[in-house]
């Protein structure tokens, strides 16, 4: 990602502004297949603690992650507001992450965009790959390849 | 002209050809004087030849006619039959795959001239004539009527208006020959028309067809049986007008002679007059034709051969499907049954508005469609593991010289059939089950003598329906699995301890050899021994849901045992209730259900047992096993789902049972990994999801 930001001189992508925890991440518009409401997740015992489950979009199985887990936050808390985001990645299939809560779409150009080195000290694993400035606020954009990996 | 549309239909032909080639062949190097199967090989190569050629594969036209020619001097027996030539007839046939896997992907050829080859095949030729006369030295004649089944020459028979006779006049006074030709094409032909055309094609090359029988419109319109008849007007000679019709595929042959117009007329005249004269004629005249008289020997005695039935119906009656679009119908089928289950669920849950007998026996009604439905589709993508196993007594062959072990590959149950996805991806793990059989199974001649088994060693591939498994078995009467020595290197691994080695069962042994990169081969071979084997027939059989069992006693042989569902997309499964989760279980490894009391739980080395009827069954909790909450109170009973893998039992505990389902089978996707406890997910009536449990795992 980050080579392709370089790359991509003053292109100006979509990012989907969602919430997770206290933080606003931003999510490559161009991932997103479809943001749906939360519903009952199935289980699947043994699996990655970081998958909740799986659910049915209109016939088809998705598994859904848990980007806190993932990222080591607290625990879930499913609210209203809370949104499954359906990622489409080729050759992989979809993939559902939990978000507090879906703000708003930005267009965010390369030159609003600060690249962030891909590890962070504390021996965690980062899985953002850009912070992006829109007006006041910054937006921490995710690498979705990154959240893809398996890690512990 | 544009062959591109036959281009399928070639390559399937081509295929079928290749397989039956290296079956005759392999028949031959048992029985090197059987006529009929030098005469089949004879036919196919020269089919293979005549079909490359029309498809303008030069190099493979080329390879095949040298091949032919080998098959020709066999069966006229001017060269004896070696297993050199056997080798080499097989790398003639791997070199024609591999123009066919060419021609697959990019409707070339290539450019590999296999000039070894056919420098090869003409040593083979150079000795047969250095004996004796040339090659096309034609048959005598008298040999041909007398093989002569029905193919008499139609040309003499057809009857001839004024407009004819004055068309073959012209044609002969402006100082042609006439030929007279009836070409003879194959039965199983599916596009007579087509070959007409090419025949007609071939012909016209030469001169001008002045007469059709029957009528050229009729030949489009494919109205004939399987020969028909012209006249061609040419000033070539008959011999290369024979030989170019000939070698259109699927012509079985061609006969003609030259003609006055005076004789044509005679015989046609007389032919009117009297019927009985025609079957005289024709043996009277004379026809060069060099290789029609053998040939039609082989098509005699072919259909008796082969079993079958004399009178076979004309029609065709089968129909070539994308495999595609089979997946597509399975998808919808799929979908419908999901939409199904959720009417049925509508039915029994919602009160009041559905309570009425006629919706109930229309639901009912189309469950049974929609289960029959299923059924044909799923019977529409079986097909017989033949064409998978049928490579095997080859490649056993060839094993056996490249190890200089003498064995025997014995199959049956070649027409199990399995859904089509399966049978594609069975090929390879079979295959290293066999290849697995001959290099480590199998011992070498001394050992065998010593320890009093029969000198050549026997492979065994069996296979049979068992309930919604097909099991294919691969033994051998070998050395058998030497557990000790499995023991000491899983040992010298460092995969267990000495200790924990001691405790292990025979199978936890023979599991190891199932690890990847586990090899036993003390030097690695271009066969067997870079320890990716074993591990990776698992995987692969795991993958289409099937499994893999051991059987061996040392000394005595070891038996693989594989296990794989009949159908991948829909089953028929238990759902079983876990607190507040559902899972289905496949009926197919269901033996019984039980109600056993807690107080009749035993315990034997610390787990938990049930005597049933006599049976000693080992307890699964399921809800351990699956990270369930446990339960705060025991309940005086427990709901039992008794399982079978082979002849192995285990008791699931499950909290409710909720009924029979048809199920579709979805996949978890590549992102969740579960110790492959759970095979698949499936979508409820209700649009909820429930897992599947893989019972194979689970034991």
């Amino acid at each position: 990602m980050a080579e392709q930001l370089e790359v991509v001189e003053n292109e100006r992508k979509q990012y989907i502004v969602v919430k997770i925890g206290n933080e606003q991440y931003g999510i490559d518009i161009s991932y997103v297949d479809n943001i749906v409401r939360m519903q009952k997740i199935t289980r699947v015992p043994k699996a990655q603690a970081y998958f909740k489950g799986i659910i049915n979009l209109r016939g088809e199985i998705v598994p859904v992650m848990s980007i806190r887990t993932k990222m080591d936050l607290e625990d879930d808390v499913f609210t209203n507001a809370s949104r499954i985001i359906i990622l489409k990645i080729e050759q992989q299939g979809s993939l559902g992450i939990i978000v507090d809560e879906v703000k708003e779409v930005v267009t965010l150009g390369t030159a609003e965009i600060e690249k962030v080195a891909s590890q962070i000290k504390d021996g965690k694993e980062s899985f953002i790959n850009g912070i992006g400035k829109n007006g006041e606020e910054l937006i921490s954009l995710l690498d979705i390849h990154s959240i893809l990996e398996e890690n512990a | 002209m544009d062959v591109s549309q036959y281009l399928e239909i070639f390559i399937d032909e081509t295929a079928e050809h290749i397989q039956s080639l290296s079956d005759c062949i392999m028949v031959l190097e048992k029985e090197p004087e059987n006529k009929d199967t030098i005469n089949e090989i004879f036919r196919a190569a020269h089919s293979l030849k005549g079909m490359a050629g029309t498809m303008g594969f030069k190099r493979m036209q080329h390879l095949t006619h040298d091949m032919e020619n080998v098959f020709q001097e066999v069966r006229s027996d001017k060269v004896k039959v070696t297993s050199d030539m056997i080798d080499l007839l097989f790398q003639c046939l791997d070199a024609i795959e591999a123009y066919l896997d060419n021609i697959k992907s990019t409707s070339d050829e290539g450019t590999e001239d296999n000039e070894a080859l056919i420098n090869g095949l003409n040593t083979y030729l150079a000795q047969a004539e250095g004996k004796e006369v040339p090659v096309e030295a034609p048959k005598p004649a008298a040999e041909e009527p007398k093989t002569d089944g029905g193919k008499t020459k139609k040309y003499l028979e057809i009857s001839f208006t004024d407009a004819d006779k004055n068309a073959l006049k012209e044609a002969e006074d402006a100082g042609n020959k006439l030929l007279g030709i009836t070409v003879f094409i194959q039965k199983e032909c599916l596009l007579k028309a087509a070959r007409a055309f090419l025949v007609f094609k071939a012909a016209e090359e030469f001169g001008q067809i002045v007469l059709y029988s029957p009528s050229s419109q009729d030949i489009e319109d494919e109205k004939f049986e399987y020969e028909f008849s012209f006249f061609l007007a040419t000033e070539a000679e008959l011999e290369p007008v024979l030989k170019a019709i000939k070698s259109v595929s699927e012509i079985e042959d061609a006969i003609g002679e030259q003609l006055k117009y005076e004789q044509i007329v005679a015989i046609a005249d007389k032919e009117e007059a009297d019927e009985a004269a025609k079957e005289s004629k024709p043996q009277t005249a004379v026809t060069p034709a060099a290789k029609a008289a053998p040939e039609k020997k082989e098509t005699k005695q072919a259909p008796a051969k082969g079993g079958k039935p004399v009178n076979k119906p004309v029609t065709n009656r089968t129909v070539r499907v994308d495999i595609e679009k089979l997946d597509a119908l399975m998808n919808q089928v799929s979908e419908l049954i999901i939409a199904k289950n959720s009417l049925v669920s509508i039915s029994t849950t919602e009160g009041g508005n559905f309570q009425n007998q006629s919706f109930h026996e229309q639901i009912e009604y189309l469950e049974r469609i929609t289960t029959n439905l299923h059924e044909s589709v799923m019977k529409v993508r079986m097909v017989p593991i033949e064409s998978v196993v049928n490579k095997f007594p080859r490649m056993i062959r060839d094993l056996s010289r490249k190890l200089n072990k003498k064995m025997e590959l014995y199959m049956s149950g070649e027409d199990t059939e399995l859904d089509r996805t399966v049978v594609d991806q069975i090929g390879d793990p079979l295959q290293h089950l066999l290849r697995n059989s001959a290099d480590h199974g199998l011992e070498n001649a001394e050992l065998r003598a010593e320890r009093g088994k029969p000198e050549v060693g026997s492979i065994n591939l069996n296979a049979f329906q068992e309930g919604n498994n097909v099991i294919i078995e691969v033994s051998d009467d070998g050395n058998g699995i030497d557990t000790e020595k499995v023991k000491s290197k899983a040992i010298e691994r460092g995969l267990v301890t000495p200790e924990q080695a001691e405790k292990l069962s025979q199978k936890e042994i023979i599991d190891f050899l199932f690890m990847p990169s586990f090899s036993m081969a003390k030097q690695i071979t271009d066969i067997s021994g870079r320890g990716v084997g074993l591990d990776v027939v698992k995987s692969n059989i795991e993958a289409l849901g099937g499994d893999v069992e051991v059987r061996s006693k040392l000394g005595v042989g070891t038996k693989f045992i594989v296990r794989l569902p009949l159908t991948l997309a829909i089953i028929q499964a238990l759902m079983v209730e876990i607190r507040d989760e559902k899972y289905a279980i496949a009926l197919g490894s269901i033996q019984n259900i039980e109600d056993i009391p807690v107080k009749e739980i035993r315990y034997v080395e610390a787990k938990e047992v049930i005597n049933l009827r006599g049976m000693v069954i080992p307890l699964i909790r399921l809800d351990k096993m699956l990270d369930i909450e446990p339960m705060e109170e025991e309940p005086e009973s427990l709901t039992v789902v008794v399982v079978k893998k082979g002849d192995k039992f285990a008791g699931l505990v499950v909290d409710n049972l909720m009924g029979q389902q048809e199920i579709v089978i979805k996949s978890l996707g590549k992102y969740i990994n579960n110790n492959k406890l759970i095979s698949g997910a499936t979508i409820l009536g209700d649009g909820e999801v429930a897992l599947i449990l893989d019972v194979n795992t689970l034991m």
